[in-house]
């Protein structure tokens, strides 16, 4: 064989560098700049998905070593199985937004210079390829904090708005907390690898084979997930990600929501499984009980916002939790040594991530077609889309559908066998696990049950009804680029959904090389069409005959009402006599979310207030209602303030030392050179 | 010349090294000052010669031959023109009372006994009994820099300073290889040159070349 997959997908890293660098010539033509380089990243992005696909689907494992690391200490590239899943998770969404890129960027043109959010793109997207590919810890990290900071310009993009900076800022600061948790994490395994001598432990394949003492391979375990769940947005580490995703421009939003988050997801799988290997069954559990947090509380806090893109984000949390649900699942089975109930829950969560960057990345994508035609985030501002806006209405609902879990479409085949993987758990050794399993399983059906719920009103408040704003804007479809973009997203949704068993076929060496034990056996027993996870009288589903089923009664109800054209009458809508309807009296999403508000209440930070305008005649005649509602994240108050607050008060501290004075700074010097004398002589 | 002689010699130079170190450490005249710090690379000069001719060692005489050039006659220019062109005829200020900087810096001799009591029972080089002089110097020049205001000052005893730390590596070691003595002789030119010009700065900034008015430099506490 001459050309290996880690060659394509080195060459796909190339030329995303170099587009990103040639970029910068072109800046005085911007419109040809977006084409040429949006279609470069696309080719690039193909190219991933082709050598990671080839790489899964053939089970190669292919090596490279590069020499242009520090001296010594070369880049090792290697591309097994794992990485090949992640990066056709990474490059396939790549390659949908960067269509979409060329409609969407190109829009910008007039209104700002884009090159910066060019060259950030691609290195952006180089940088989650070569984390994936990575395999020593200096090139990993070097790749991690190239993706950061390429994000970090992202997000800054539009910088004239203070909150943008904010944000930025507040997601720089998470990602370096979490990069020095998982730099000290693989110092950790460095160390004891290799001893601390030289530098040779600084491969993955000299942690692969050192056996780690157990305390010191919690402590690395522990610091690793620390920092992954820090870029995964794990509750309680999740509140950049709120602030981050709504003001980055939508294209990059669907990126970071969409694959960024994974990149933490394989990291965990990579320490975990790869690296270390062996662990005791709590690991596996902490990761399941944060799972659920993240999953609980994503779902809720996204059900209170009503800003769409800040929705969305919160939804990234919630589908973190649900993927490290099956990744907790599977090291739990794992350590009880049940490797085929460890493959799938492996697969499901694995499933997952795939499934999640699809129906996130499109539900994103959609959201920036709408912040694009109506240049507004805030949903209680709009309605009646569907009428202006048909395609991205149809497109957004394929990714509302998925997000909830809803067959035929993706997300339902990856919880559903996230259900089968917790519904095995009572052949589970352990007394505690037994009890806990089932709650967790109803976490998770309340889970997808309030995540439906939220897209009910994300889609019924944005394209349904009337527009609710004052300014009715100048709305639009959008171009083909985009819409493109985000019917190839939805086709893979759909494609996913019907077609789970071929995935499970094709990720079969993952579960294999990961918990020794395949899942296609069972799963497939019952041919193609049938999904059967354990076995075929324990359960199954066959995401075509739905598909088949739903097409079929969608064409009857179509004929009964299209046969007949009288059927079907347009008139007004009936006011129960009030005549005075306007449309800012719709159902909105504040008074949608209302029951569930004051069910969960005690979860959040709600001030409410209701004032009656004073113009009244009288207090029982109120001319004007005036309702303010703020809900605010308690983790702030909870985690986030003190630790700012502490951190202020030290560095005021410590800044006194700062005098101003250089005999002041001698004397500092003088001292510890007389002290170490001192306690050197003694 | 034997070996007698020589370790006399050597240990009556480190001798006037250590009193032109206190000296200064006492002198409220800039121009004293430079005087004191031209005789202390003067006896430098003188040691470091001897040194290599009795130890053998002729890379010893280049090095002579830098500090007199260095620190006898160029720098002592330098220093002059400064003040010339700067117009600063006034007393030097200190912030501790003289007194007991000479106090501090009689502990400071003892100290450096003390520390260097082990090495110098371990050497069997001539100049063994001065590297606690030399250390001495080092930290007498440290000390000088503390608590001195004038950045006059404060340069002159940075380079007193370096001239400790020469005087110890002739003691200790018989000199540093001639490439590190060479690049340290540069070092002190350059950051010579560079005060030179920074002076400048500091006088047309804040009129004065009292370092006490460099604490406005310092960022404001942030208050909310």
């Amino acid at each position: 064989m001459i050309v290996a997959p880690v060659d394509i997908a080195a060459a796909s890293v190339m030329l995303l560098l170099i587009t990103g660098l040639a970029a910068v010539l072109f800046r005085k033509s911007p419109g040809f700049l977006t084409t040429v380089s949006f279609y470069s990243c696309a080719l690039a992005s193909l190219m991933a998905v082709t050598s990671g696909i080839w790489t899964v689907a053939g089970n190669v494992t292919g090596k490279m070593v590069l020499l242009s690391g520090l001296p010594d200490l070369p880049f090792h590239l290697r591309l097994d199985p794992l990485s090949g899943f992640f990066l056709t998770v990474v490059g396939l969404l790549c390659f949908f937004v960067s269509i979409y890129s060329a409609g969407y960027v190109k829009a910008m043109t007039g209104r700002k210079p884009v090159v910066k959010l060019v060259v950030f793109y691609c290195l952006f997207i180089a940088g989650m390829l070569m984390v994936v590919l990575a395999d020593d810890a200096l090139f990993f990290l070097i790749s991690w904090e190239a993706m950061a900071a390429a994000s970090y310009f992202l997000v800054m993009f539009e910088d004239e708005q203070i909150e943008n900076r904010r944000a930025a800022f507040l997601y720089l600061v998470v990602a370096h907390v979490g990069a020095i948790a998982i730099l000290l994490s693989f110092g950790v395994m460095a160390g004891l690898s290799a001893g601390f001598d030289d530098f040779s432990g600084f491969t993955f394949d000299a942690m692969r084979q050192a056996q780690f003492p157990a305390k010191w391979a919690t402590i690395a375990f522990l610091l690793a997930f620390f920092g992954f769940a820090a870029k995964a947005g794990v509750v309680p580490l999740h509140v950049w990600l709120p602030e981050a995703h709504p003001v980055a421009p939508s294209n990059v939003s669907a990126l970071m929501s969409g694959v960024m988050l994974k990149t933490a997801i394989y990291g965990i799988v990579r320490v975990t499984f790869d690296l270390i290997g062996v662990f005791p069954w709590w690991w596996g559990g902490l990761v399941l009980a944060l799972g659920l947090i993240s999953a609980v509380m994503g779902v809720l806090y996204a059900l209170m916002q009503h800003d769409l893109k800040r929705l969305l984000a919160y939804h990234s949390v919630e589908n973190i939790g649900i993927i490290l649900i099956g990744i907790g699942l599977s090291m739990i089975f794992t350590s009880f040594n049940l490797p085929v109930m460890a493959a799938l829950a492996l697969i499901a969560g694995l499933y997952h991530t795939l499934n999640h960057a699809m129906f996130k990345g499109l539900l994103f994508m959609g959201a920036g077609a709408v912040l694009h035609s109506t240049h507004e985030r805030n949903m209680e501002e709009m309605g009646g889309l569907i009428h202006k806006m048909p395609w991205t209405a149809a497109l957004f609902l394929v990714g509302c559908v998925s997000i909830s879990a809803l067959p035929p479409f993706n997300g339902f085949v990856s919880e559903w066998l996230t259900f089968q993987a917790f519904l095995l758990s009572p052949s589970l050794p352990n007394q505690v696990m037994k009890l806990i399993m089932p709650m967790g399983a109803a976490l998770l059906a309340l889970t997808g049950a309030l995540a439906a719920a939220c897209f009910v009103k994300a889609f019924g408040v944005t394209f349904l009804g009337h527009w609710r704003g004052r300014h009715q804007p100048n709305v639009h479809e959008v171009d083909w680029h985009m819409r493109t973009g985000m019917i190839l997203s939805a086709l893979t949704c759909l494609c996913l959904g019907i077609f789970p068993t071929v995935f499970i076929e094709w990720t079969d060496v993952l579960s294999e090389s990961l918990v020794g034990a395949k899942l296609s056996t069972s799963a497939t027993s019952g041919g193609w069409m049938w999904l059967t996870p354990i076995a075929p009288e324990r359960a199954s589903y066959s995401g075509f005959i739905v598909f088949l089923g739903v097409l079929i009664v969608y064409a009857v109800v179509y004929a009964v009402l299209h046969v007949n054209p009288g059927k079907i009458r347009r008139g007004a809508i009936w006011d129960c006599g009030f005549e005075k309807l306007t449309s800012r009296m719709q159902y909105n999403a504040t008074s949608f979310s209302m029951p569930i508000r004051r069910i969960f209440g005690f979860l959040f930070h709600i001030r409410e207030e209701t004032r009656v305008s004073p113009q009244a005649a009288h207090s029982a005649f109120p001319a004007r209602l005036i309702y303010n509602l703020r809900i605010k994240d308690r983790f702030w108050n909870w985690i986030y303030k003190p630790v700012a607050d502490a951190t202020f008060r030290v560095s005021r501290q410590v800044g006194r030392l700062q005098q101003g004075r250089i005999q002041a700074y001698l004397i500092y010097s003088f001292l510890t050179i007389i002290i170490l004398l001192l306690v050197k002589s003694l | 010349m034997n070996i007698q002689t020589a370790s006399q010699i050597n240990g009556f130079l480190a001798a006037f090294v250590l009193l032109t170190a206190f000296g200064m450490l006492a002198q409220k005249r800039i121009y004293s000052l430079i005087h004191l710090f031209t005789w202390q690379g003067l006896f430098l000069s003188i040691n470091t010669a001897i040194v290599g001719y009795v130890a053998n060692k002729h890379h010893l005489y280049i090095s002579s031959i830098l500090t007199l050039s260095l620190k006898v006659f160029l720098l002592p220019y330098i220093l002059h023109a400064l003040i010339v062109r700067l117009n600063i005829r006034k007393e030097v200020e200190t912030v501790v009372n003289i007194p007991a900087t000479m106090l501090i810096g009689i502990a400071l001799v003892i100290f450096s006994y003390h520390l260097t009591a082990p090495v110098t029972e371990l050497s069997t080089l001539i100049t063994r009994s001065t590297i606690a002089v030399a250390l001495a110097t080092v930290m007498i020049g440290l000390l000088m820099m503390i608590t001195r205001r004038h950045a006059v000052t404060q340069i002159i005893g940075f380079l007193a300073m370096e001239n400790g730390l020469f005087f110890a590596a002739t003691s200790a070691t018989y000199g540093m290889p001639l490439v590190v003595e060479l690049g340290v002789a540069l070092d002190v030119l350059i950051a010579a040159f560079i005060f030179g010009i920074f002076f400048f700065h500091i006088h047309t900034t804040f009129d004065s070349l009292d370092v006490e008015q460099m604490a406005r430099l310092k960022e404001e506490d942030y208050t909310e």
